[in-house]
């Protein structure tokens, strides 16, 4: 190997870190490194951010990106991107909570009305993403395009069924009270000066009482854990995650290898749409109302914390673990904003600021991975 | 050696390709026996690699017929095509560069086992100890079997590709310009993987540029030239100046 006498600093660090493979430990770790510090810096500035209460917010409110965003990894590690996904929330909201309600009205019980509506807001959802696959893959129309034309698609249907309204949320009260033990409920609470209970918020609780109520599980969080873990999984360690991955790497390894990747890519968007249904539906159980408005204003969201979490736009790579912590820094950032009192539309700029970080930090590890290359092959 | 009374196992029989207008094959034939190394040449354009991909899957001739071991293979997808045996190493490797070698040597065969008894995951062990025990076999020598294909060079992505194909006991291996972006050693190791092959009694198809690798393995070399074959020289009569005149034309001067 030729000695090189008159590096610079600069060089000398370069080749450090490329041949130590620093890089890449550094883009797997930096994600929760930020939160960290994120989470440490609110809790310092901040009064009322350290508390059992505003972390149960945190991750409640985080539920809605992230169940986008879990779906959105899956069509983006293939190197595709879902731009419908925010009207599909809103058009599973408003299809579940309007079966929930005339289901109701007509006098069926209301949690076989509930149950009925839950499994028509996640078929209708299947639909766009059944609609963006069959487009994307075999009629090969790219991806942006695809979904962006099926975000006009499924914006228009959402508000043609509600004609026109923001919102459905007329649903009769019965309903509306078991939605809430859900969307409201937590497998564990702690009473002020009582202690914890399991299972069911007791009725007869003081107002002093029910303001401090904790929530310390909250069910919607429960839930998407277990949804987010499935799919983790799947996405790890199944021949159909094998699968996806390998499509992002080379679609023509995979065609070649006999994966039939047509398939493959609709069951992918289906996914996408699926997990956005789930979202939907959640909202229903939280709020005890639909709107076609739910979703469209996170889309954004989802893909950066699909971005920050080390998922490449370019395909190929990325986990669910990395949506996660990227789901998780955009919803601390807004949560420790408001507490801090700082306009809140700072988050758009900080997280704009964060995902040029992820994307330069991802173009690090490819260049240094490319120099590395050309070492290997000077000298092989 | 070709055995000239047993059956051919690959039979192409009046193949044609179009592209819209363009001709890419035309009424091409040809026949693969057991135990022969065979080499395609021709220049560039001339269709050595559709002819490949009609014979793998990839491409459906649009005239003719192609048959393997008894089977009509014409139209059969990339997955059929693979599962009757026939093994390809495309120019460009197709690997996923992103997944590690045991991912690549199963791609689309991943082998599985039960996570908690139920639920079938990959069983990534498994397919790394199997290719690192073909690599130990054809001498090949890979650091860590854990790292993506990316961080390996290109004679050690040739090797992997190579082992895919050696796995799943092919009955026919082709490969289309395997010693393209090698370094010299690593040539030689290949050429020599083409020979074990061909006295295994499996048949390679080799497309090459390469003069030298041709001379050196092939039995029989065919020329193609525009689309169409013009030339099938056994290697006894074969010599450089023969091959490089039919490849670029002026076979009128022969």
């Amino acid at each position: 190997m030729s000695a090189t006498t008159t590096m610079t600093a600069k060089g000398r660090l370069l080749n450090t870190m490329s041949r130590s493979g620093a890089i890449n430990v550094i883009a797997q770790l930096w994600p929760w490194f930020f939160l960290i510090v994120l989470v440490v810096y609110f809790s310092a500035t901040g009064t009322g951010f350290l508390t059992i209460r505003n972390f149960g917010n945190i991750l409640v409110t985080s539920t809605l990106v992230l169940l986008m965003a879990t779906g959105q990894t899956f069509v983006i590690i293939t190197g595709g991107i879902d731009l419908s996904i925010g009207y599909t929330v809103g058009l599973a909201s408003v299809i579940s909570a309007t079966v929930m309600r005339d289901l109701a009205n007509s006098g069926n019980d209301p949690t076989l009305a509930i149950g009925i509506g839950v499994m028509a807001g996640l078929g209708a959802a299947i639909i766009p993403g059944l609609l963006n696959g069959v487009l994307i893959a075999r009629l090969k129309i790219p991806p942006f395009i695809a979904t962006l034309g099926m975000w006009g698609v499924v914006r228009g249907a959402a508000f043609l069924l509600t004609t026109g309204k923001n919102i459905v949320g007329d649903l009769p009260a019965d309903v509306r009270s078991e939605l809430r033990q859900i969307g409201n409920g937590s497998l564990l609470y702690r009473i002020p000066e009582e202690g914890i209970v399991w299972f069911k918020q007791p009725a007869d609780l003081t107002n002093v009482q029910l303001r401090g109520l904790d929530r310390l599980l909250p069910y919607p969080v429960l839930i998407v854990a277990v949804i987010v873990i499935v799919f983790a999984f799947i996405l790890a360690r199944t021949k159909f995650g094998r699968h996806t991955y390998a499509i992002g790497g080379s679609k023509e390894a995979a065609l070649r290898s006999g994966i039939n990747v047509e398939r493959h890519l609709i069951i992918i968007y289906m996914i996408s749409g699926l997990t956005a249904g789930m979202a939907g539906v959640l909202h229903v159980f939280r709020f005890t109302a639909g709107s076609p408005l739910v979703g469209d204003p996170v889309l954004l969201d989802s893909v950066a914390a699909v971005v920050i979490g080390g998922t490449s736009l370019l395909g190929g790579e990325g986990r669910i673990s990395g949506t996660v912590v990227g789901a998780l820094i955009i919803a601390v950032l807004q949560t420790g904003l408001v507490i801090l009192n700082v306009d809140a539309l700072w988050q758009f700029i900080v997280v704009g600021c964060i995902i040029i970080l992820a994307v330069l930090v991802n173009q690090l590890q490819s260049y240094f991975e490319s120099q590395k290359q050309e070492h290997q092959e000077e000298y092989a | 050696m070709p055995n000239p009374n047993a059956d051919p196992l690959l039979r192409v029989e009046g193949v044609s390709k179009f592209f819209g207008g363009l001709t890419a094959l035309h009424q091409v034939d040809l026949e693969i026996y057991p135990g022969e190394v065979v080499a395609i040449l021709g220049d560039n354009g001339a269709g050595k690699s559709t002819l490949i991909k009609c014979v793998s899957g990839v491409y459906k001739a649009d005239e003719g017929r192609i048959l393997f071991n008894g089977h009509d293979i014409t139209s059969s997808t990339p997955h059929d095509v693979r599962e009757l045996g026939i093994e390809t190493i495309y120019q460009d490797l197709a690997l996923a560069e992103n997944l590690d070698v045991g991912a690549n040597v199963f791609l689309g065969k991943e082998k599985q086992k039960r996570f908690l008894g139920l639920i079938p995951v990959t069983d990534d062990e498994y397919m790394r100890q199997e290719s690192a025990k073909i690599l130990n076999r054809l001498d090949i020598h890979i650091p860590s079997l854990r790292q993506k294909l990316v961080r390996l060079s290109g004679g050690q992505r040739q090797a992997v590709a190579i082992v895919r194909a050696l796995y799943w006991d092919a009955k026919l291996v082709i490969m289309d310009e395997p010693t393209a972006a090698l370094g010299v050693p690593e040539q030689r190791k290949v050429l020599a993987l083409v020979r074990s092959l061909r006295d295994q009694g499996i048949p390679v198809i080799i497309i090459s540029h390469t003069m030298q690798d041709v001379m050196e393995v092939a039995d029989r070399m065919i020329v193609l030239r525009r689309g169409r074959k013009v030339a099938e020289v056994p290697r006894s009569e074969a010599t450089v100046e023969i091959l490089v005149t039919h490849i670029v034309g002026g076979s009128e001067l022969l």
